[in-house]
């Protein structure tokens, strides 16, 4: 109950109770997983009993699930490499350039974080298919690196308006080139954004489902490795890779605020997009 | 400051990417709704309304969409619901763990949403969790059957979805209110209830929408949580998109409902936004 006492002055004591009661809601299915995964009876059944680690152990044996996180990988970093590559320029030119459809260009990255996944997955489907490739990883991945530019894009770009011009201009009035500008003075300074944006982009593609659930060809990514085999029944080796993925993240969270609270000690990973992505729907 | 060439140089190559891969694609949505299947199987690029007369006159299209947008308002009502209280709480009254209950909040964002919805299922089943707890306190002497595969459940599996979602925007909303109107009026003699009603509430208002939009928006598209927890009755209208895209095999016809759903989606968010507008006070 600690959660009551506050430092402003009035606090009515069910707002929160009530408050608790949320965060049990939001958490509690995250606690059953991990309990579960440890549980020897299965997925279900109350009260948990047989402690074991015997689905670990058969995680570790399952060579499938093992690839498919590999794949995973592999997409999660070729995506964040592309989005990235396009995201930085598409910054840089919503930032300092003007061209005819700006406006527009800006609402169109946006928009595969907004509509619903299937809409993009479709749409990818028919343009691949059409242009007659063969869907594999390939097609995820560009699927992935294209739907993320928009977080590479807000959150760089966000970067850029703090950015202080002058020390761009010194560069160039010292006789740096454009090239030698961006890489020494523009790209040190927008370190930040840039990791941050990886990380985000990298967690969110090796979550995401609905647009590789169309452009999946032969080899399964994690999640749809998951899926498929929900579909043929649950097993608490479901419920161990979760509960690794999630410790994963937390690793991953807590390493990104360290970085980011030693550099500036605002932390918001994850939040940026969201409200980015409301202003500018 | 910027020469012409360096402003092209980091203006194409997105542009380019962006064309082929986003609008490219949307345009061949709209493109193929307008399409039809021949009885062997291939696309036939004949320009027709088919698609959209058979969306009028075969009623279980309209039915489920309806059925699905109510999905998708129940979630909304939830998330505001669960996530306005959270935010405010957060927001005002947290003091000195302010930052670290908003970690707590956006933390399950970072849970894959398949997993979560996975673990809603190891919990609601006719012998999941919550069945062999009540059994187990003597609340009930058989599961009960109507938690799983039920639209109950893929309201309350999206409603844990997107909470966080709506939670985000509010809470950035509520941030952004100067502390000193709040003080105001509380000096000037205006109770809690008051304060609240007459300041907070009215300048938060664009939070609310955006919240609002997210989660209805992103639960109306869902296909996953319907084909995992939903059951017969609780199809929605993503799935039967699903449904045309393999087995079916009917992409004119899909296409049609999909370009019907991002149509609905676009007009949502162009409405929202024009309220937002209008509700912010800067």
């Amino acid at each position: 109950m600690e959660l009551l006492v506050s430092a402003t002055t009035h606090n009515p004591r069910w707002l929160g109770i009530y408050a608790l009661l949320v965060f049990a809601f939001l958490y509690l299915p995250i606690l059953v997983l991990i309990v579960y995964s440890f549980n020897g009876g299965g997925v279900g059944g109350f009260p948990p009993h047989n402690f074991t680690f015997s689905w670990y152990r058969m995680l570790l044996g399952d060579g499938a699930m093992w690839e498919s996180v590999l794949n995973s990988l592999a997409v999660a970093l070729a995506a964040m490499a592309i989005s990235l590559l396009l995201g930085i320029p598409a910054a840089l030119a919503l930032d300092r350039a003007s061209f005819p459809g700006k406006a527009a260009f800006r609402r169109l990255v946006l928009l595969p974080l907004i509509l619903p996944g299937i809409i993009t997955g479709l749409s990818l489907l028919m343009l691949f298919v059409d242009m007659g490739m063969r869907l594999s990883l390939l097609t995820i991945t560009l699927g992935h690196g294209t739907a993320l530019i928009s977080v590479a894009t807000t959150d760089i770009f966000a970067g850029l308006q703090k950015l202080d011009r002058a020390q761009e201009e010194a560069s160039l009035d010292l006789g740096a080139n454009y090239w030698q500008t961006f890489w020494r003075v523009t790209l040190p300074n927008l370190r930040l954004p840039i990791i941050g944006a990886a990380l985000l982009i990298f967690t969110l593609s090796m979550d995401e489902i609905a647009v590789s659930f169309f452009l999946i060809g032969r080899d399964n990514t994690l999640p749809l490795e998951i899926w498929s085999r929900l579909r043929r029944g649950m097993t608490p080796e479901i419920n161990a890779i979760s509960t690794v993925i999630f410790v994963f993240s937390l690793v991953a969270i807590v390493l990104w605020y360290r970085l980011r609270a030693r550099a500036e000690g605002q932390p918001e990973l994850g939040a940026e997009w969201v409200e980015t992505a409301a202003a500018g729907s | 400051m910027f020469s012409r060439a360096y402003k092209t140089a980091v203006t194409v190559p997105p542009l380019l990417w962006v064309t082929v891969f986003l609008l490219v694609p949307y345009a061949l949505l709209f493109c193929y709704s307008f399409w039809t299947v021949s009885p062997a199987g291939n696309i036939v690029h004949h320009w027709n309304l088919g698609n959209y007369r058979e969306l009028l006159q075969v009623h279980v299209y309209f039915q489920t969409l309806l059925r699905s947008m109510w999905v998708a308002a129940r979630v909304m009502l939830l998330a505001l619901l669960l996530g306005y209280p959270l935010a405010y709480y957060v927001s005002f009254h947290a003091g000195a763990r302010k930052d670290l209950l908003y970690q707590l909040v956006i933390i399950p964002l970072w849970v894959s949403y398949l997993v979560r919805a996975y673990a809603w299922k190891t919990i609601l089943g006719s012998d999941g969790v919550l069945n062999t707890l009540l059994q187990y306190v003597h609340l009930t002497r058989h599961p009960v059957e109507f938690l799983l595969y039920s639209p109950f459940a893929v309201v309350l599996t999206l409603t844990h979805i997107y909470t966080p979602f709506a939670f985000l925007p509010i809470y950035a909303s509520l941030e952004h209110i100067p502390r000193n109107l709040v003080e105001a009026s509380h000096d000037l003699g205006a109770s809690p209830l008051q304060t609240f009603w007459r300041v907070i509430l009215p300048l938060s208002i664009p939070g609310v929408l955006a919240g609002a939009t997210f989660a209805f928006v992103l639960s109306l598209g869902d296909f996953l949580a319907p084909l995992l927890l939903g059951g017969p009755s609780g199809i929605m209208i993503s799935n039967i998109v699903v449904s045309l895209f393999g087995a079916a095999y009917n992409w004119p016809l899909g296409a049609a409902i999909s370009l019907c759903m991002l149509l609905l989606v676009i007009s949502l968010l162009f409405l929202s936004e024009r309220l937002e507008k209008k509700w912010s006070f800067s």
